[in-house]
């Protein structure tokens, strides 16, 4: 069974790699574009850090208007 | 549910600008320009960074001028959090800026008249919040720092407008680069970038409201 099933298995794959599979392969091309996501993710760090900061800030509040 | 239609129009302009800064930005045909490839792009991310900077900048010299006024706690909040909030502006400016120029220009710090200048003034701003902590007394802090707040501002504008023009720069604008011709800064990149000025920008101080508020409650706290 186990054989069988791997046959298939094996026969859909070396379809799937003979099929010229339509891919974004020019934006991984020489084309700097990875500046572009890095600097992205930069940005999105950034502003992900400083919410992360107001979150604490906001927790701390919380905090303080409970013990009050 | 009810709360997101009722909010502010203009956070909605924020999260509609920015989507369309990300998908315009990276999806438009730009100038094919030699070295700088796609990293061109990189202006609808990084130099928004610096033109909203200077905008929280201006708004808190703005503040901090209506604190020396009326002396309203309040005007120190707005102050304090919208440097804050440049500050970071700043530095993310000065990030992106090094990692594009380490594929550009060839180095991350090439000691460009504009980096060191834009170096400099957020190293004056960072010495503003050196001298808050520094000081016990409230309203002596909150006076010297505005002071210093307006310095510091008056001091930006040349550092980052008038003396990178006087000598030779990197930066397109400067030296011998005729302001955003050298870009070529052509219709498509227009069509994205002025409204990502205005979405990062928006993105900022949304922020720096949040932590205004979550100030002033601070505040109504220890007065209570």
């Amino acid at each position: 069974m186990l054989k069988y099933i791997l046959g298939i298995v094996m026969l859909i794959g070396t379809q799937f790699a003979q099929a010229q599979v339509e891919m974004a392969d020019d934006f991984r091309g020489e084309g700097k574009i990875y500046v572009v996501i890095a600097i992205i993710l930069v940005i999105l760090g950034g502003f992900f850090f400083l919410m992360f900061k107001l979150d604490k800030r906001a927790k701390r509040l919380e905090k303080e208007i409970k013990e009050k | 549910m009810g709360y997101l239609l009722k909010t502010d129009w203009w956070k909605w302009l924020c999260v509609a600008l920015l989507s369309y800064t990300v998908i315009g930005g990276l999806f438009l045909p730009v100038p094919e320009l030699p070295i700088l490839n796609e990293t061109i792009r990189v202006l609808h991310f990084h130099v928004p960074m610096w033109f909203g900077m200077i905008l929280l900048f201006l708004g808190s010299v703005i503040h901090a001028i209506k604190y020396l006024r009326t002396g309203d706690n309040k005007s120190d909040i707005y102050s304090v959090q919208l440097a804050n909030m440049g500050i970071a502006f700043g530095l993310l400016g000065i990030m992106t800026g090094m990692i594009w120029a380490n594929y550009t220009w060839g180095e991350p710090w090439s000691n460009d008249p504009k980096q060191n200048a834009s170096a400099i003034s957020l190293l004056i701003y960072l010495a503003y919040f050196v001298l808050r902590s520094s000081i016990q007394d409230q309203q002596q802090r909150n006076r010297i720092s505005a002071v210093f707040n307006i310095f510091a501002f008056f001091l930006m504008i040349p550092l980052l407008f008038i003396l990178p023009r006087m000598s030779d720069s990197l930066h397109p604008g400067n030296g011998g680069n005729p302001g955003f011709n050298a870009y070529d800064l052509d219709s498509n990149l227009r069509k994205v970038f002025y409204f990502a000025v205005i979405g990062w920008t928006l993105l900022g101080y949304w922020m720096t409201t949040i932590a205004i508020r979550l100030s002033l409650v601070k505040q109504k706290l220890e007065d209570a």
